[in-house]
């Protein structure tokens, strides 16, 4: 039986994410030149700033800033892909049989994820996150800090780091299990490995319930360290989620429309679209859980965070494109049942709301790292195509390194024909 | 009411699959099917029968949107316009505090309109009787229902018509 053709990583594709790179990388400098020579503007705005946060700004933090950012995106996407590979085992879906080599390539940038997070908060801990400057903790210091000091028993440099690390360890320990067995499967056939990577994945889900939230508080939430929000894991999960289903979308749609996987019928990325459709409305449901109980409950400490927000002429705009992006634009473009069983429509709702949560985490961290020192400029874009062309060119990879179409997989015949 | 009663074909299929094929072989020779009774659902039957896509979607918008404009209406009016009240230090249009209940009558609205526009286009009213032309097809049977005063073809022609194409039995019968 041949079913679809399995996927090379040709060299063209290589150069072409090598020059997407290294542009990526160009801009980001000239975004660099352009923070420290600065405009008019921008040194008003800093010196306003400086006076009251009495703390000076130096363009490293906005890059430090921008590769926490992107860190934080691009790992949540890596695991959810995970996340929407063990789902679809624990439900025992058919429907995705065709597709699941997709998630499994994209869980594969997990360990440069660790990595990358290990490096940068090593280098950009004091830059990123306030509470771990020493001076918090002592008492004699004029700068102590009674609210962060009563925090300290969760928020220390060695428990934050074990428990990123532990995550990291867990989750890539059992993607690889799911990936061991996927593999035997091509191999020998049968249900066996099925049955165990049901197990695998039941397992995965419990952990990463948890871990996702728990990842929320330590990579986003901390950074605003006075300010607390019950909703956040929930959130960070949220956007992390509906940005992983576009991408696996987008990659399925490339994979589809290059001939490698062209048995994926239009019931499928119709399930594909719902996913999208369906998480951007999750998504706002979050985001208006947490915006409402703020705004109606009116207490300074937490309205300050909307307020950094809101009120702000950097990032005001982002706001409100955040919510256009997200929510609006989706919700409307992806409503009819037309446009989310055709691929055209997909292309253009898919790298919209890509961008979109990617603005979202801009605006979890920035003006709680930055405060009015941030913006969004050559750097901002450039850091974000670095890591992008990065994680493609990990992915492709491991996509290539294995067949592409599952063969001895129990379900695919149900995937072939799925109809709805 | 002697009018009013119709003479109708009724053809008696065994399996879903044979079924399939002839309500397609059927529909190619010109006749047109009155209804097609089941008794579970038999999947791909819309597109055999060449239903199109229900329009019941775009009524859910309409009525939805009729919920959105009248929770927004009547929530400005009061608040706003009417009676204006200062509650928790918020302005007079707190449009966030709004969002709960304009969602919920969206809701509302959509589902209630939904189930009665379906209602209504289905013939469904308490005092509505079915029409049951063939017992069997509660328990094991499909029956493919043709009414004869809508076709050009006559009796004969198409309960062979329908034998030919895999009906254990054909019969008739008079439905007002």
């Amino acid at each position: 039986m041949s079913l679809g053709k399995d996927y090379i990583f040709r060299l063209q594709t290589k150069k072409q994410l090598l020059i997407l790179f290294a542009s990526g990388i160009l801009l980001t400098v000239v975004g660099a030149f352009m923070i420290i020579n600065g405009d008019g503007h921008h040194e008003e705005v800093s010196s306003i700033a400086s006076e009251s946060s009495h703390y000076e700004f130096h363009w490293y933090q906005r890059f430090f800033s921008n590769l926490w950012i992107n860190n934080v995106y691009f790992t949540g996407i890596s695991v959810s892909a995970v996340f929407f590979l063990t789902i679809q085992y624990v439900a025992q879906a058919g429907w995705s049989a065709g597709l699941i080599r997709v998630p499994i390539a994209m869980g594969s940038w997990l360990p440069y994820a660790f990595i990358l997070m290990l490096l940068v908060f090593g280098v950009a801990n004091h830059d990123i996150f306030h509470w771990t400057h020493e001076y918090l903790y002592d008492v004699n210091d004029y700068r102590y800090d009674a609210v962060i000091d009563g925090k300290k028993a969760y928020l220390n440099v060695p428990f934050y780091l074990s428990r990123m690390i532990l995550f990291f360890i867990i989750w890539y320990i059992l993607y690889l299990m799911i990936v061991k067995e996927s593999d035997k499967e091509d191999v020998n056939g049968g249900e066996t490995p099925w049955r165990k990577m049901f197990t695998i994945s039941a397992v995965f889900v419990v952990v990463y319930a948890v871990t996702s939230s728990v990842a929320a508080w330590d990579w986003i939430l901390s950074i605003d360290t006075h300010w607390f929000s019950t909703m956040i894991g929930w959130y960070v999960f949220a956007s992390w989620w509906v940005s992983s289903l576009a991408f696996i979308t987008l990659i399925v749609i490339a994979l589809k429309e290059n001939g490698n996987l062209d048995f994926i019928n239009h019931s499928v990325i119709h399930d594909l679209g719902k996913f999208v459709f369906a998480f951007s409305v999750f998504w706002t449901y979050i985001w208006f859980s947490q915006y409402l109980l703020i705004y109606y409950a009116h207490i300074p400490e937490e309205t300050i965070y909307y307020v950094e927000r809101v009120k702000s002429g950097i990032y005001a705009p982002f706001f409100y494109l955040n919510l256009i992006c997200n929510f609006f634009f989706p919700f409307l473009f992806l409503m009819t049942r037309a446009s989310k069983r055709h691929t055209r429509f997909l292309k253009i709702a898919c790298p919209i709301i890509l961008f979109g949560h990617f603005i979202d985490f801009y605006l979890m961290v920035t003006p709680g790292v930055l405060k009015e020192n941030g913006g969004f400029g050559f750097m901002e874009i450039g850091i974000l195509v670095v890591y992008l062309s990065s994680f493609l060119f990990v992915v492709l990879r491991s996509l290539s390194s294995r067949r592409l179409v599952p063969k001895n997989h129990p379900m695919l015949e149900e995937s072939l024909h799925h109809d709805v | 009411m002697a009018d009013s009663i119709k003479n109708y074909v009724l053809g008696v299929f065994e399996d879903e699959d044979v079924l399939l094929k002839a309500i397609t072989k059927v529909r190619k020779e010109g006749v047109n099917i009155y209804e097609v009774y089941s008794p579970f659902p038999v999947h791909g039957i819309e597109n055999a029968l060449g239903y199109n896509r229900s329009r019941l979607s775009i009524a859910a918008f309409l009525f939805g949107m009729t919920g959105t404009c009248l929770a927004l209406t009547m929530m400005i009016y009061m608040m706003t316009i009417d009676w204006p009240m200062i509650i928790g230090g918020k302005d007079f249009l707190p449009f966030p505090t709004f969002i709960p209940v304009t969602f919920e009558m969206t809701v509302l609205l959509s589902a209630f309109g939904m189930v009665g526009t379906f209602l209504v286009i289905s013939d469904l009213k308490p005092w509505g009787k079915a029409k049951m032309f063939d017992i069997r097809s509660t328990d094991d049977k499909h029956i493919v229902a043709i009414e004869l005063e809508k076709n050009k073809l006559d009796k004969t022609k198409i309960s062979k018509l329908l034998k030919a194409s895999g009906a254990s039995e054909v019969n008739e019968k008079q439905m007002d």
